[in-house]
């Protein structure tokens, strides 16, 4: 026995926080963490058959269903995917976006979302600058909310097209994602992890098929505390060191947009964190190379690096179509069962 | 005014050192007789007494809440008196200290009256917290001798802390040679800029930014370092609605050095914590915001071993169409005041074994004792007839549509409370009675 320990103290049983009502609708994709492996497979085969559908048939799925793309935030990938995405099933769609509409005289996210169910809006695909907006937007109206990317919280999108590009060149033919599928297999995530929404869904998402995620970059741009997000997420800032143990490699830009008056010497940065052909030659010769996009080239990445051949960066954007067909088929279809207005 | 007769209850009056079966005779709005049952002096006016039969119910000095948002002059659309104060009385309180961010913010003695007016409709006591710096600016103190005439019991810049040094030193020398307490919202804002919940691992998940516990506790220490310095002034500082472990010791640690330094916790920094947030819910954001593991549990060690001197509920009204927004748009605060006395004495009493005097004493005598109301906070016999009259056993869930409040945001909506209030008698009057 310890004859130092301290006596037990009174042991204290709080009330618990309560459990969570969302998503209300099943056809919503709110967070990466709400997938179990069974949507994730089911989302990964409808990708693959709706992909290589004729799009004359493809385009009767959805023929005039209507979906409402609501952006807060400018995007050319992210949107532009999700409007071909829908209108290859077939779906009329609208695109809201914060300039050119009642959002800059002052209307809300919730008059907005109940404005667009009004007219008709079966599915709303929203991009936010605020954290949590599409939970918000989906307790309001109970249509189907994909989330477009909310603040520097998540972007499940991107790490489901993300998961269907590592999946294509470190897992070739695997037809059903297991919790093993990428055990041995390590994905670092380089940059502005803190203000990074791909970064989260991704960290969320890869670990549930055995990934280990390394998390690489500065303090200011990546704290201690972002390793307890989730199992299977490691901290390591060495970069060198990082990109030796990697199989993928995704590069994040600096968000100027969210630094709120952070000073960064971008020299310091690149001499640290810029994956350069050098490094890539030297470190990790067969390992790919990702990035959500937008790039910064002479940033975060070289030129070189960007469009050499271990680049799979235009291979994710077009992974984006794929996978947004088969979320917005899912919004519709799912969402039959308890959708509408509840 | 006709005479009350409160009788066959269970009286605690934790000041008084009473506790046991009484009638009580309340006459010209103060408490006139205490005798055991059936023992009541004719002579005292009883024979014509209302009666109340408060058989099988605790009677108790009325709550004292020395933390309220009432909203009045300028936010009537949020709360108005009349609104807070009839909620107040539902939730057992007769006396509420309003803070000053109003609009415009209570800084004259004109405000300070206006507040306590009549016209007001206040169905129990209000009593005004003036600003202690202009406006709450930080930058230059009021006239505390005209607030203190004009009715004010404290100064404080709530909602916004006293930043700089030499002002809070000065704060702190000019509000005790008036007799003031200090009141202090403790937060360096230079930390929390952009801040809508705790710092930590779960700011982090949810892509929020956020407000470091240290914004908190170094204000505090900072404080009690300029209480130190004005040791011959005896100032008092009060800190409010104190959220982490940090400032709680160092509360802990003045009090031990003899210090005038008290503290305040809010029901739901004792009992929620940062994972009440849940997926984006505004009624689980305040400032201070909800706080660590750690952080909630130290506030209940700190109350149970008695270094916490009051549960104010930082009452905090918003309309719901403000907290309908994006988490970090959502302005910070949440209802209290007819859910205090039901969670104290759930979790406190009932399941932390807190005795009920003590509980009883956190939320009347002791709040009282800090803004000096003479009369008030106890039941002995020529104090104020404050009274409140609830029945311990009876549990109940709260339900925040039937709100007396003008606002209905609280995190509490739907929880199971313990204690519930059938008279609350503001100086010898029902400003509350249940169905």
């Amino acid at each position: 026995m310890n004859p130092t320990a301290t006596p037990a103290r009174r042991t204290l049983q709080p009330p618990p926080a309560p459990a969570s009502s969302f998503p209300y609708n099943a056809g919503s994709l709110l967070s990466a963490s709400d997938l179990s492996l069974d949507d994730i497979n089911h989302i990964l085969v409808r990708a693959t058959v709706l992909e290589n559908q004729d799009p004359l048939t493809r385009d009767r799925i959805l023929a005039k269903r209507r979906v409402a793309l609501l952006f807060y935030e400018s995007s050319t990938r992210t949107r532009t995917s999700f409007e071909l995405a829908a209108k290859a099933l077939g779906a009329d769609t609208t695109l809201v976006s914060s300039l050119s509409s009642s959002i800059e005289k002052g209307e809300t996210l919730k008059d907005t979302g109940l404005t667009l169910r009004a007219l008709g809006a079966e599915a709303i695909i929203l991009r936010h600058n605020s954290s949590g907006a599409p939970w918000l937007l989906e307790a309001e109206t109970h249509l189907p909310v994909l989330n477009a990317g909310d603040g520097m919280h998540e972007h499940p999108t991107q790490g489901l097209l993300d998961l269907r590009t590592i999946l294509a060149h470190l897992r070739p033919g695997v037809e059903k994602v297991t919790a093993e599928t990428l055990a041995g297999i390590t994905i670092t995530i380089v940059g502005d992890i803190l203000h990074s929404r791909v970064a989260r869904s991704n960290m969320l998402l890869l670990p549930r098929l055995g990934a280990r995620v390394l998390l690489c970059g500065p303090k200011e741009l990546l704290p201690e505390l972002a390793a307890q997000a989730g199992p299977g997420i490691a901290i390591e800032r060495n970069f060198e060191a990082v990109l030796r143990q990697s199989q993928a490699v995704m590069m994040l830009r600096i968000q100027a947009e969210r630094l709120a008056g952070l000073q960064l010497d971008l020299e310091e940065y690149k001499a640290n964190y810029q994956l350069s052909g050098q490094r890539l030659a030297a470190q990790a010769p067969s390992a790919i190379v990702m990035h959500p996009g937008p790039i910064i080239r002479g940033l975060e990445v070289t030129a070189g690096v960007a469009d050499g051949p271990q680049s799979v960066i235009l291979e994710q954007v077009r992974n984006g179509v794929a996978i947004r067909m088969a979320v917005v088929e899912r919004a519709l279809l799912a969402a039959g069962s308890n959708g509408g207005r509840a | 005014m006709t005479a009350l007769l409160i009788r066959g209850g269970h009286l605690i009056d934790p000041a008084g050192g009473v506790d046991g079966l009484k009638d009580i005779l309340l006459k010209d709005g103060r408490v006139a007789e205490i005798t055991s049952p059936g023992k009541l002096k004719q002579a005292n006016g009883a024979a014509g007494a209302e009666v109340l039969d408060a058989t099988g119910l605790t009677v108790a000095p009325g709550l004292v809440d020395m933390h309220v948002h009432l909203r009045e002059p300028g936010q009537g659309y949020k709360e108005t008196i009349a609104t807070g104060t009839a909620a107040a009385a539902a939730g057992g309180f007769t006396s509420v200290a309003a803070m000053p961010n109003t609009r415009p913010v209570n800084d004259s003695p004109e405000i300070t009256r206006w507040m306590q007016a009549t016209e007001r409709g206040a169905v129990i006591r209000i009593f005004p917290i003036a600003a202690a710096t202009r406006g709450s600016k930080g930058e230059a103190i009021n006239d505390y001798a005209a607030l203190k005439s004009a009715g004010a019991v404290a100064v404080s810049d709530d909602g916004l802390p006293i930043l700089k040094d030499n002002i809070m030193r000065e704060t702190l020398a000019a509000a005790a040679r008036v007799g003031l307490s200090v009141i202090q919202h403790a937060e360096d804002t230079r930390m929390t800029q952009g801040g809508s919940m705790n710092a930590g691992a779960t700011a982090f998940r949810l892509g929020l930014r956020g407000m470091p516990a240290e914004a908190e506790t170094s204000i505090v220490e900072r404080d009690i370092r300029l209480v130190k310095e004005l040791r011959d002034a005896r100032s008092h500082l009060h800190v409010a609605h104190t959220s982490t472990a940090g400032a709680m010791a160092a509360v802990r640690q003045a009090r031990r050095s003899g210090l005038r330094v008290t503290c305040e916790v809010a029901p739901h920094h004792f009992l929620l914590t940062e994972e009440h947030v849940g997926l984006y819910s505004t009624n689980a954001k305040m400032c201070p915001p909800l706080r660590s593991a750690a952080d909630r549990d130290a506030m209940i060690e700190a109350i149970l071993d008695g270094v916490v001197d009051a549960i104010a509920t930082d009452h905090a009204p918003h309309a719901i169409h403000e907290k309908e927004v994006e988490f970090e748009n959502a302005p910070n605060g949440i209802t209290g005041l007819e859910t205090a006395l039901g969670l104290s004495l759930r979790w406190l009493h009932k399941e932390w074994k807190l005795p009920l005097g003590r509980v009883l004493s956190l939320l009347s005598a002791q709040p009282a004792a800090l803004l000096n109301l003479k009369g008030r906070g106890t039941l002995t016999v020529g104090s104020f007839a404050d009274v409140v009259v609830f029945d311990p056993k009876a549990e109940w869930t709260y339900n925040a549509r039937e709100t007396k409040s003008k606002s209905r945001n609280t995190p509490f909506d739907g929880w199971a409370m313990q204690g519930k209030v059938r008279w609350t008698i503001s100086e010898g009057r029902i400003a509350y009675a249940s169905e």
